[in-house]
């Protein structure tokens, strides 16, 4: 970085904020669709597994592996098959979420208290119903947990996909890089920041709104 | 009418849960399902709805075999209480309630119509509707738990230890509004508890289970109380069934001696003539106003100069249980039951060993109120 060149040049910002504006949003499809993607996948996975106990260890186990391999060899391997798209952005990070959602998806209909899930059954639900209409509304606070830790680690990730040319806000922290201009770097981490944030508060209300019963809690006998 | 024909039932880990049951549950009466720990209760409870299926022998509900029923739709005919009442926690009380009638597919509007007959019918307050589950006391929650499992008319209820979760109190109240609640309804019950007092209290018959899964004996509480089948249900009625058993006798048999009473006209000198520590002061009607003791009578005048002390209660000779002549000596002051007659005036008294010795060849009332002809070879004393 040239010496006396500020960190910020807000003439800089104000120059080009539409442009930021579009990238932010960019930086939010790639970073978002990938949850509710992976959302898709683990919920009836995380049903599956919750059911047939025996295939949640290896299940497990290839989520945990695939949320092991760096996301630039991933990018990689998918760049022989979609190109430089935002679908080789995001469907390496649809992969990351698995290892959190399937386990809170399971881990939040493993939450359901035996007694209501007997209670169900007792009086008539059929599996597809009890599943549908009184396990999953129950696990809804623990699955929700899971989607903020997946939404927040996926939209810091999304950045990374600049390498492939696909990274929303990820572009400005390289051309601030090679132009040795700090401030669209500190611009786009920011911006970063307040996506993850903004959408974790998000996720909270939504909680709230979903599940009224999960709260006002009285201790009783 | 709920039929076991040599039902058994062997868990794949080799645990036989029942064996062997034969039994035929009345039609409109509770039936109590009582034993040990683990002596299969819950499973004989569950065959009823196929939540467990017998591994040998034939369940029926009305002379229909119950496999000839697709499960889901037997169980809707059905309620069902547990313990912990396992409330939806993510709905209302009220879409709590109205969950049968909602899968029958009543629609929402007369669904939650009849929740909130529902709710007003077990005694909860209107404005609960509208709470969840974990925004109720315990006994608040049981209550909505009996009111889900009525909510679409089923003539059976199938109950497993519904009250066993709540404290003592709670549980007398629960015991009561539900005896109240058969008496209108006179559902098909069948009920199962470890509390044989719970057992007594409730039960029109009671099927005594002991370990293994085996059926000792199935009859009336009063019969369970005075001829045990063997040493195990007279253990398990408890060494004090004597005096459980005082609940089946009639007051009005009790021998009665006339005791310490006195007008409240006489003078201190004639309850002083008595020689007894205690006086019991009537009116000019016989009716009983107190116990005086005689020790801290004044020098003179008459007894309507005494302090009296609250009589505690008195015992009607029409309609009360020799227990309630008991409860009514043990409570006395002067440890005497007052035996009244309908219109309240005195018969007479008697202590607590009066009272027992007498209840054996009393006559005592059967589950229905009726009177029989009791025999004093009851063996438990
Ligand atoms: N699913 C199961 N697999 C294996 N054994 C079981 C199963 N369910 C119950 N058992 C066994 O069957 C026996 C009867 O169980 P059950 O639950 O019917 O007893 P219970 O009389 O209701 O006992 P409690 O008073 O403790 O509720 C017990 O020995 C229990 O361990
Ligand atoms: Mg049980």
């Amino acid at each position: 970085m040239s010496d006396g060149e500020p960190l910020v040049r807000w003439q800089w910002i104000a120059d080009h904020g539409a442009e930021l504006a579009d990238y932010t949003a960019l930086h939010l499809r790639l970073g978002l669709l990938p949850v509710l993607f992976g959302l898709l996948v683990s919920v009836p996975l995380g049903i599956l597994c919750h059911r047939r106990r025996r295939l949640y260890p290896p299940v497990l186990t290839v989520a945990n592996i695939l949320y092991s391999i760096p996301s630039l060899a991933l990018f990689m391997v998918f760049v022989r098959y979609t190109g430089l798209t935002e679908q080789t952005v995001m469907i390496p990070l649809t992969l990351y979420t698995l290892s959190v959602l399937v386990p809170n998806v399971v881990d939040g209909l493993a939450s359901v208290p035996e007694p209501v899930r007997l209670a169900a059954t007792a009086m008539g639900f059929g599996t597809v119903r009890r599943v549908l209409q009184v396990e999953l509304p129950i696990a809804v606070p623990v699955v929700i947990a899971g989607v903020r830790v997946a939404a927040v680690s996926s939209i810091s990730l999304v950045a990374v996909g600049q390498l492939i040319g696909q990274g929303g806000l990820g572009y400005y922290i390289t051309r601030g890089l090679q132009l040795d201009f700090p401030t669209p770097i500190v611009t786009a981490i920011v911006l970063i920041m307040l996506l993850a944030l903004a959408t974790d508060a998000l996720l909270v209300l939504a909680q709230r709104l979903l599940t009224p019963w999960s709260r006002n809690r009285v201790t009783t006998a | 009418m709920i039929r076991f024909d040599a039902v058994s039932k062997k868990y794949p880990n080799g645990t036989t849960a029942v064996d062997e049951v034969t039994v035929e549950l009345a039609e409109g009466a509770i039936t109590i399902l009582v034993g040990p720990s683990g002596c299969g209760k819950t499973t004989t409870l569950r065959m009823i709805n196929r939540m467990v299926e017998p591994t040998a022998g034939t369940v029926s509900l009305r002379g229909r075999d119950i496999r000839e029923v697709d499960a889901p739709e037997l169980r809707r005919g059905i309620g069902y209480v547990i313990q912990h009442a396992g409330l939806f926690p993510h709905r209302t009380v009220l879409d709590n309630i109205a969950t049968v009638p909602l899968l029958l597919g009543w629609g929402r509007k007369k669904a939650r119509a009849r929740a909130a007959e529902l709710l007003e019918l077990v005694g909860l307050p209107a404005e609960m509707a509208k709470r969840y589950p974990n925004q109720l006391s315990g006994g608040q929650q049981q209550r909505v738990g009996v009111a889900r499992a009525l909510g679409a008319d089923p003539p059976v209820l199938l109950m497993d230890e519904p009250f066993s979760a709540v404290d003592p109190i709670v549980r007398a109240e629960l015991q009561t509004e539900f005896a109240r609640l058969q008496k209108e309804l006179h559902k098909t019950i069948v009920f199962v508890t470890h509390d044989i007092d719970e057992a007594i209290r409730l039960g029109d018959r009671i099927a005594v289970f002991r370990d293994g899964g085996r059926l000792a004996q199935f009859d009336t509480p009063e019969r369970l109380l005075s001829h045990p089948a063997d040493d195990f249900v007279a253990g398990f009625v408890g060494q004090d069934r004597g005096i459980r058993r005082l609940s089946f006798v009639q007051a009005a048999g009790l021998p009665l001696r006339d005791g310490p009473v006195l007008p409240v006209t006489s003078p201190v000198t004639a309850a002083r003539a008595l020689d007894e520590p205690w006086v019991l002061v009537v009116d000019d009607a016989r009716r009983p106003l107190g116990w005086t003791p005689v020790a801290d009578l004044p020098e003179s005048g008459t007894l309507a100069d005494a302090a009296l002390v609250p009589l505690g209660h008195t015992f009607s000779l029409v309609g009360d249980s020799a227990r309630a002549a008991l409860d009514s000596a043990l409570l006395s002051p002067a440890r005497l039951a007052v035996g009244v007659d309908a219109d309240g005036a005195v018969v007479g008294v008697a202590d607590a060993y009066e009272l027992t010795a007498g209840a054996a060849p009393a006559r005592r009332t059967d589950a229905a109120g009726s009177t029989v002809a009791a025999d004093s070879a009851g063996g438990d004393r």
